[in-house]
């Protein structure tokens, strides 16, 4: 049911990197959990609306309010990667 | 002060019971803790439930609140330990979510589940196992090591709070937290012979909860009984504005209405939950026990749960869907290892391949293919819309029923590597308890048997929205009328084997 390339299309829109083991074997494994799948698909639901949210609030609100927050130097604690401030990374193109 | 002035091993006492020796000066917390971490060194190598026990912490706070206590502190869970699973963030000591993309992260700061214990007086044990980012119904999947059941080391102890289920049944912990989004705590519970609930959605803040499916992750306790239970939800509950999803519905004056009666309670009986794909002996043990509670008072109602019974993919595809865009943010730049690349995308497709486990990366890929370009109305929106199917099956029933109760699981505990190669197996495991998660309402395992094999039953007792008080108050009276809950494992400790190796098993797949 799932190609491989539509597995590798759904790996890529997910940033995962796959090998071709593991392409085999995923698309074997989400083929045979989407046809199980398939049940819901008689379910009448063309007179039903769809559930975002069980809990009956809205437009939950905090006041725009100044308060304590974390410090620049524990947020960055836990990079791999940082320097005078900013995280520090890879450039997006290569030059 | 003597270590001890009571009979019996500390470690052996219910979260309640350890409350009153503490307060009653018949035992310091300190020498609580060191029983438990006596006792973690003694049996967690057979068990592995633990991932972090910071022992130097544990023992300089337990002293600290046996301080405060001299000096007249008398918060609830004053210097009582407590076990937490390791989606938790808890400052300063390594929160992992199971998965090796955030090894080594350091949270900045804790949940709020887990503040209100300790501003109560809590103390943490230590964090336990859990199958990666909350996904399995094992604890296979964790990226470290397995969780072994205490009733029988062969066998898993569910998940994915296995581990908080295996420490609080092996007496290496009083009480736990774990997390459930489409069973966690209640399979767990359920496999292990101990109490396992799941808050109604909205009850619990999940501030600080590595999120897995935010419409559907609650925290729930891992307790040895109801009362415990009840205490630490009230503990933990109430609206937080940290957490938009919270609801302001108090819930006060639990413990006093645990000893309701239950007289004219009307129980309804799903009929498709019995039947094909369900234990015998599972069956005969929940069906034995709807009749405990009819003895006591209770009228048992047979009630029709259509939808409910088709909850798994809808369950399956929204919880992907919604874990697809929370795991986004692990890649490798402002937590958790980074892997070598060339460029930023690289970056991000190598560190999360890396880093995430094999059941992580399929539950990403579904959710992601269920949300994408052409197949969003067949996958997401379907399952979304089924999803209001399932909440007004439960709001029908429970105009005529004030409780329902099912199994927790198709069988008891299955053996290590036994569904680990066939992800839909596994998947079908969850199909008692995913679709109270669906419909946001609360849910609870008591221990009420054991199968031929000795291994524990778990029945599941459902309550409406927002009814804890109800479901609490008939899980207690059934508890108090059976003697499951006292029941424990046999474990002897085992002096550690320098040569066995953690990665013995292989569990990839």
């Amino acid at each position: 049911m799932l190609s491989q390339n539509e597995v590798r299309h759904v790996a890529e829109l997910a940033k995962l990197e796959l090998s071709e083991e593991e392409v085999e074997r995923f698309g074997d494994q989400l083929s045979s959990i989407l046809d199980y799948f398939e049940a819901i698909q008689e379910i009448d639901t063309s007179s039903v609306s769809p559930t975002p949210h069980i809990l009956p609030l809205q437009n939950v609100m905090a006041e725009d309010r100044t308060e304590p927050s974390l410090s620049q130097e524990k947020a960055l604690a836990n990079a791999a990667d940082h320097d005078d401030g900013y995280f520090r990374v890879r450039a997006i193109f290569e030059e | 002060m003597a270590l001890s002035t009571i009979s019996g091993d500390p470690t052996q006492l219910s979260l309640g019971e350890c409350i009153e020796v503490l307060q009653r000066g018949d035992l310091a917390s300190v020498d609580l803790c060191r029983e438990l971490l006596d006792r973690i060194e003694s049996i967690d190598p057979q068990i592995r439930a633990y991932l972090q026990v910071p022992a130097d912490d544990l023992l300089h706070q337990a002293e600290q609140a046996d301080r405060r206590r001299a000096e007249g502190d008398s918060r609830p869970l004053l210097g009582v330990p407590v076990a937490i699973k390791d989606v938790l963030s808890t400052a300063d000591i390594e929160t992992t979510a199971g998965s090796k993309i955030l090894a080594g992260y350091n949270p900045p700061y804790t949940a709020t589940a887990v503040q209100r214990l300790l501003d109560a007086g809590a103390l943490i044990l230590g964090k336990t196992n859990t199958d990666e980012f909350a996904m399995g119904s094992s604890t296979e999947n964790s990226a470290f090591f397995p969780t072994r059941n205490p009733w029988n080391l062969n066998r898993v102890p569910g998940g994915s709070s296995g581990g908080s289920a295996a420490a609080v049944a092996a007496e290496m912990a009083p009480a736990a937290l774990g997390t459930d989004t489409g069973g966690s705590v209640r399979q767990p519970a359920s496999f292990c012979g101990v109490v396992g609930l799941k808050p109604s959605y909205g009850r619990v803040s999940r501030y600080g909860l590595i999120a897995y499916g935010s419409s559907l992750d609650q925290i729930g306790p891992l307790t040895r009984n109801v009362a415990d239970a009840a205490l630490l939800l009230e503990t933990m509950a109430g609206p937080d504005s940290k957490d938009s999803t919270t609801v302001d519905r108090p819930i006060s004056d639990l413990r006093a209405a645990l000893n309701e009666r239950v007289d004219g309670l009307r129980i309804g009986i799903p009929q498709s939950y019995f039947g094909e794909g369900l234990d015998p002996e599972v069956e005969a043990a929940v069906i034995q026990a709807s009749r405990v509670l009819k003895d006591l008072g209770a009228e048992l109602v047979d009630i029709e749960m259509t939808n409910a019974a088709r909850a798994l993919p809808v369950y399956y595809l929204v919880a992907t869907a919604e874990a697809s865009a929370n795991l986004a943010r692990f890649d490798g730049i402002r937590y958790g290892p980074r892997a070598a690349s060339d460029d930023l995308l690289d970056t991000y497709r190598k560190t999360r391949g890396q880093g995430f486990g094999s059941e992580v990366k399929r539950r990403i890929m579904l959710g992601t293919y269920a949300l994408s370009a052409g197949y969003y109305d067949a996958y997401y929106l379907k399952a979304q819309q089924v999803r209001t199917l399932i909440r007004q099956d439960f709001e029908a029933a429970f105009e005529t029923v004030d409780l329902m109760l099912a199994p927790v699981s198709p069988t008891t505990a299955f053996k290590i590597g036994e569904k680990s190669q066939d992800p839909l197996a596994m998947l079908l495991a969850d199909i008692y308890t995913v679709s109270i998660n669906l419909a946001g309402n609360c849910a609870i395992s008591v221990p009420c048997g054991f199968d031929s094999d000795g291994l524990p039953i778990g029945l599941q007792i459902i309550g409406p929205s927002f009814g804890e008080k109800t479901l609490l108050h008939a899980a207690h009276a059934y508890e108090q009328a059976t003697e499951w809950s006292s029941h424990r494992p046999t474990l002897t400790p085992v002096a550690p084997d320098p040569n066995a190796s953690a990665e013995d098993e292989s569990y990839e797949t």
